[in-house]
């Protein structure tokens, strides 16, 4: 998945010579968290965020002792320079890294010099949401299977295809937390009754950790 | 007994909506239940309406003509696009005469709605209806028409009534039903369930209230895996009164799926047959104190088709009809019949497990 995929290109910007009181209402009347500073040629050249807003805040209480003197001090005094950005046809998890590492929730989209979008934490989350399948009537199974070269997921595949199951997502994770031996699977399948598919496994190397009945019913 | 009060919709070509013999879905369980209820001496013969025919035009109301016609050819056992109309998948196969099958199952729908709206009767059951998975384009979930959201808008549109939909299976009806009305501030769904963290189809989250308009006349409640009786009750009881209270219905529209049950295969909740005692008292209660006793049940799941669907159905026509349960041991005659082609011995009596 690529950062153009999940961007949203309808971008709210403002010039370095805004005030801060104009970026405080777009902030609060768009409920957004960051804008892009942009110059007269569409280059990013800075970012505000509430916080930036907020931090700024005291230091010039100090200076000027009264609110009106804060807001109408001009984006230039308070925007972050130089802007971390990405471009259109960067990996979607590349951005995810960079939010982690430099605990950043935004980065504007930049192609030839141009702003074309921004993405924030939200819209990753949103993308993971559907890489996890969970926007789609289906059935959750985790499955518990060797980690090595042999097919094993093709193998795992197949069992859904024999029983004619749509997989809607798939995705793995190590058991436990860096044991080499094993990972898990977890599917998210078309179907309401995955009974036959369950039982299928039973006899084999895979074992279903999720959904799980009890053995024996007290009645 | 005030035999006149409710009607029990039912017609032998229900039985025809069979997918095949291993299917969980078996709609015998309507037989089992109707026997039941006749050997106890709780139905009698002049309760029980037969469907007429709906007009086609009525499934366009809900549903895409593309959809409709696949349907149709399926049935004729023509080969469909099975990854755009859901049909021929594992849960939805298609089989000879599934559109006939599907149109009388709805028709029942319509049926109980017409039975209450014209005054016949106060209520109306539909045990082969509650089919909430359904979608406009596709099948989902065993579901091909979806009867609910077809006999919500028939009320919508030939009485402008508002419609207070509950919705009982342990799966969230959110698919279908729920997203047919999301935007309709007229409609007001509440629905308990399972939660789609493993459970098909995966929705039915809190947080979906509603879009637009119809912006908090949605209501989700899911439950955790191994639910007991008293929690579900308790969530159940406080939230379908307030909430029905507060949208003040004209008529009420249930869907009693049964899979809620500890011994339903497809599910994980851990209740007992007394909440669909509970259930159909409290909304009893309310059709009675809000809509003049304008209220319309219909089945839905239960994959234990022999220990607990009979018995739930029952107890729920049971108290439709004159506001009683059953109790203490169930009917010989029926236990003769039946413990013969059963896989494992019926259970005893009415109450409890
Ligand atoms: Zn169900």
């Amino acid at each position: 998945m690529l950062v153009k995929d999940i961007m949203k290109t309808d971008v709210i910007t403002l010039t370095a010579n805004a005030t801060v009181e104009e970026a405080l209402h777009l902030l609060q009347k768009n409920h957004i968290r960051h804008i892009p500073i942009i110059n007269e040629s569409n280059h990013v050249i800075g970012i505000i965020s509430d916080r930036d807003v907020r931090d700024a805040s005291p230091s010039f209480l100090e200076e000027h002792n009264n609110r009106g003197g804060i807001l109408t001090r001009t984006i230039k005094e308070i925007m972050s320079t130089p802007v971390v950005t990405t471009h259109p046809y960067e990996f979607f998890e590349e951005v995810a890294s960079i939010f982690y590492q430099k605990e950043f929730a935004c980065l504007p989209v930049v192609r030839d010099k141009q702003l074309v979008g921004i993405v924030t934490e939200k819209d990753m989350l949103y993308a993971f949401i559907q890489l996890t399948g969970t926007h789609s009537p289906s059935t959750q199974l985790e499955i518990k299977v060797p980690d090595q070269i042999g097919g094993v997921l093709s193998d795992v595949c197949q069992y859904f295809t024999k029983r004619n199951i749509k997989i809607v997502s798939v995705y793995s994770y190590p058991d436990p937390p860096k044991d080499v031996v094993y990972k898990i699977l977890v599917f998210r399948i078309q179907t309401m009754n995955p009974m036959p598919v369950v039982k299928d496994f039973q006899n084999t190397d895979y074992q279903i950790l999720y959904p799980y009945w009890e053995d024996n019913h007290e009645f | 007994m005030n035999s006149k009060q409710t009607a029990f919709i039912y017609t032998e070509e229900f039985l025809h909506y069979s997918f095949h013999e291993e299917h969980p879905f078996n709609q015998n369980r309507l037989l089992l239940t109707k026997d039941l209820l006749e050997m106890s001496g709780a139905l009698c013969q002049d309760q029980i309406i037969e469907p007429q025919l709906i007009d086609e035009k009525w499934l366009y109301a809900v549903h895409s003509n593309d959809y409709v016609e696949a349907v149709k050819q399926a049935s004729n056992g023509q080969e469909i696009d099975q990854h755009k109309y859901g049909i021929g998948t594992h849960d939805t196969p298609g089989f000879k005469h599934m559109y006939e099958a599907s149109l009388i199952t709805a028709s029942g729908s319509l049926e109980a709605c017409y039975q209450v709206l014209s005054g016949k009767v106060k209520h109306a059951l539909n045990i082969a209806g509650g089919l909430h998975h359904g979608f406009p384009t596709r099948a989902s979930g065993f579901c091909i028409f979806n009867d609910i959201a077809i006999a919500i808008q028939y009320i919508r549109k030939n009485y402008n009534l508002k419609v207070l939909y509950i919705d009982t299976d342990a799966h969230h009806g959110g698919d279908g039903v729920q997203q047919c009305f999301y935007d309709d501030p007229n409609v007001c769904t509440v629905s308990f369930h399972e939660t789609g963290r493993y459970l098909y189809p995966g929705t039915g989250k809190i947080s979906e209230r509603g879009i637009k308009g119809g912006f908090g006349y949605c209501f989700n409640f899911p439950l955790d895996a191994f639910t007991e009786d008293q929690s579900y009750l308790e969530v159940f009881k406080e939230s379908i009164e307030s909430i029905t209270e507060y949208f003040k219905p004209d008529i009420i529209i249930s869907q009693h799926g049964v899979d809620t049950h500890a011994l339903d295969p497809l599910t994980h909740l851990h209740c007992t047959l007394h909440i669909f005692e509970e259930i159909p008292k409290i909304i009893n209660k309310l059709a009675h104190k809000y809509c003049d006793g304008k209220w319309v049940a219909l089945g839905g799941g239960g994959y234990d088709i022999w220990r607990v669907v009979p018995r739930a159905w029952a107890q729920l026509w049971r108290v439709m009809n004159d506001d009683q349960i059953f109790e203490g041991k169930i009917n010989l005659d029926w236990l003769d019949k039946w413990n013969k082609l059963a896989p494992f011995p019926l259970p005893l009596r009415m109450a409890r497990l």
